[in-house]
């Protein structure tokens, strides 16, 4: 008994005076209170800035692209960019030997992983800028045996080697235990599937689990660049001449710390913004495929964009 | 199967066992053999180590006794002055590539469109040069009926469909052997049989398979052979007709009946 003709069943005897179609909007209180007090605050904050005569903003304005500052911008990106990649290669590495089936490489990474996880990154850039104290000489050679090549500590430690290796080194220990998270993400049948076609381990990691895996590990990262962009400010201590030790030699020398401080702060937040809209760009990317509705998405977005 | 007899099986195990530690052994003495251009069924409970042997002899498992050969080689493990040892990464890997296996709950690359999932090993693995393999791989697409699903993701297809892209993936690899584990379980009822016909004309094109399953019209139809396990051990091995009509063992007779019977509420309803 098939209708061709299938009509949807409809109800003769009910009420069909009220449609939600023609509802208008409710008046929610709440909201308009939270609308007001935030208002307030706004200009508030705006009239203090513009008003307060104590931000100097001439001054702001006339050091904000100064050569000084600049060149530490410059030194301060370096070494977020040098420390991303390092500390991203080693941290793979560590967490690869986390998920190692082989005991005594598991329990070294997990310990590597835990001290420079655990450590300070200001206690670390100090320990690394004195490390002559403990080792005067860096040599290669063999072990217990003789030397090959050996240089004076001091020669190879620079306040610039010792920022790389402690933000390296403590970049490494975080992303290790992200990309860990990330890894143990993926279902353990991508990896079966992958074996059962013969692909070696490295095609299956870097193929199959690494790319599905960006999609946890991403985002985690991007508040960890942005940590790190931040947490160069810490090898001003070193003498290192990075964009707040450039803004100090300023200050210490004509007492505008404030206006100096603001030109700082600009200019990290000018790069945070930045990084996080390259953030948001790569997770787009690494969305590729993993639900429907992004791949929908995706391409409403082609069609618009080729309209 | 004395037509065999002087020809070197596809597959053996032999005294194959398996434990997931302890003493409690999933496989327990596993024999049987698979010759060119078999489709041998394995049939059993739930729980009878089924699934755990194609898995086993796709190396996903370790195994801790016995042994399984392809085409007579030993799989997972070679003779070294007189001991035998196991293969390295790169050497089980090269084994594998030999067969392929279809997983219950399909396993395509979701990151990677169909076409991709299906012509990767072929290019990275075997070596087949770029066009010839997407040649071969639209072909393939063809033969299942998703000529037109070549660039989309897995996730946008149904289950059929990605089980299907999955045997499409699996064959493009032109195993000596294919391994089915319940190809068909996880599907909607109204998706298994574009499965299964699937799976049927790949049988008539004389691929040696094993189908771990469910579907008793399939294995009473396609296969040739049938194996039934309970608790980890090879039970009856027989041509299907017979398998059917003659169950030997009170456990295969039980098994056929409540099949049958679960078979009568489903037409009935």
């Amino acid at each position: 008994m098939i209708d061709m003709t299938t009509q949807p069943i409809r109800n003769p005897n009910a009420d069909r005076s009220a449609d939600v179609a023609t509802a208008h909007r409710r008046v929610r209180p709440w909201r308009v209170i939270v609308g007001i007090l935030l208002a307030i605050i706004t200009v508030q904050i705006i009239v203090f800035l513009v008003t307060n005569e104590r931000f100097e903003w001439p001054v702001v304005g006339e050091y904000l692209f100064n050569p000084s500052v600049l060149m530490g911008l410059g030194m301060s990106t370096m070494l977020t960019i040098v420390g991303m990649v390092l500390g991203s290669i080693l941290g793979t590495m560590l967490a690869a030997g986390q998920l190692s089936d082989f005991m005594p490489l598991r329990w070294a990474c997990i310990t590597f992983v835990g001290v420079f996880r655990g450590v300070p990154p200001l206690v670390q850039l100090i320990f690394w800028y004195n490390l002559a104290y403990l080792l005067p000489r860096l040599s290669l050679g063999v072990p217990f045996g003789p030397e090959l090549l050996s240089w004076p500590t001091n020669d190879i430690i620079t306040p610039l080697t010792a920022a790389i290796i402690g933000l390296s080194l403590h970049e490494a220990a975080y992303m290790a235990e992200i990309i860990r998270a990330g890894i143990l993400s993926v279902d353990q049948g991508q990896r079966d599937a992958a074996a059962a076609m013969g692909f070696t381990r490295w095609h299956s990691f870097t193929r199959v689990v690494l790319p599905q895996a960006m999609r946890v590990i991403i985002p985690p990262t991007g508040s960890q660049v942005i940590a790190l962009m931040k947490g160069t400010s810490l090898v001003s201590v070193i003498a290192m001449g990075d964009l707040l030790h450039s803004v100090q030699v300023i200050y210490n020398r004509t007492y505008e710390v404030v206006p100096m401080l603001i030109v700082a702060v600009i200019w990290y937040l000018v790069v945070v913004t930045l990084l996080t809209i390259v953030q948001r760009r790569v997770e787009r990317y690494y969305s590729k495929g993993m639900s429907r509705s992004a791949v929908a998405r995706r391409t409403v977005e082609r069609v618009e964009e080729s309209a | 199967m004395s037509a065999h007899e002087d020809t070197t099986p596809v597959l053996r195990v032999v005294g194959l066992r398996k434990s997931y530690g302890g003493d409690q052994f999933a496989l327990d003495g596993v024999d049987f053999d698979v010759y060119a251009g078999e489709v041998v069924a394995v049939l059993g409970p739930s729980g009878s180590g089924k699934s755990t042997l194609v898995r086993c002899i796709d190396q996903l498992e370790s195994i801790q006794g016995g042994a399984m050969y392809l085409d007579g080689e030993m799989l997972g493990y070679e003779r070294h002055r007189g001991y035998i040892r196991p293969l390295t990464d790169a050497e089980i890997a090269k084994q594998r590539r030999r067969m392929a296996m279809v997983f219950q709950q399909f396993n395509l690359f979701p990151h990677w469109t169909v076409l991709r999932n299906i012509t990767e090993a072929p290019i990275k693995v075997h070596g087949v040069p770029v066009p010839e393999a997407r040649k071969r791989a639209m072909d393939l697409l063809a033969r299942v009926g998703l000529a037109d699903k070549a660039d989309s993701h897995p996730r946008q297809l149904s289950g059929g469909q990605q089980q299907r892209v999955a045997i499409a993936r699996a064959v493009a690899t032109q195993p000596r052997i294919l391994l089915f584990d319940e190809p068909t379980s996880s599907l909607d009822p109204e998706l298994v049989d574009e499965v299964l016909q699937v799976m049927k004309a790949l049988a008539e094109t004389g691929m040696t398979m094993i189908v771990v399953t469910h579907e008793m019209e399939f294995a009473r139809d396609v296969a040739d052979r049938c194996v039934f396990m309970a608790d980890g051990v090879v039970i009856e091995d027989r041509p299907s007709d017979e398998f059917f009509r003659d169950p030997r063992s009170t456990r295969l007779q039980a098994f056929l009946k409540r099949a049958t019977e679960a078979r009568v509420r489903e037409v009935g309803a």
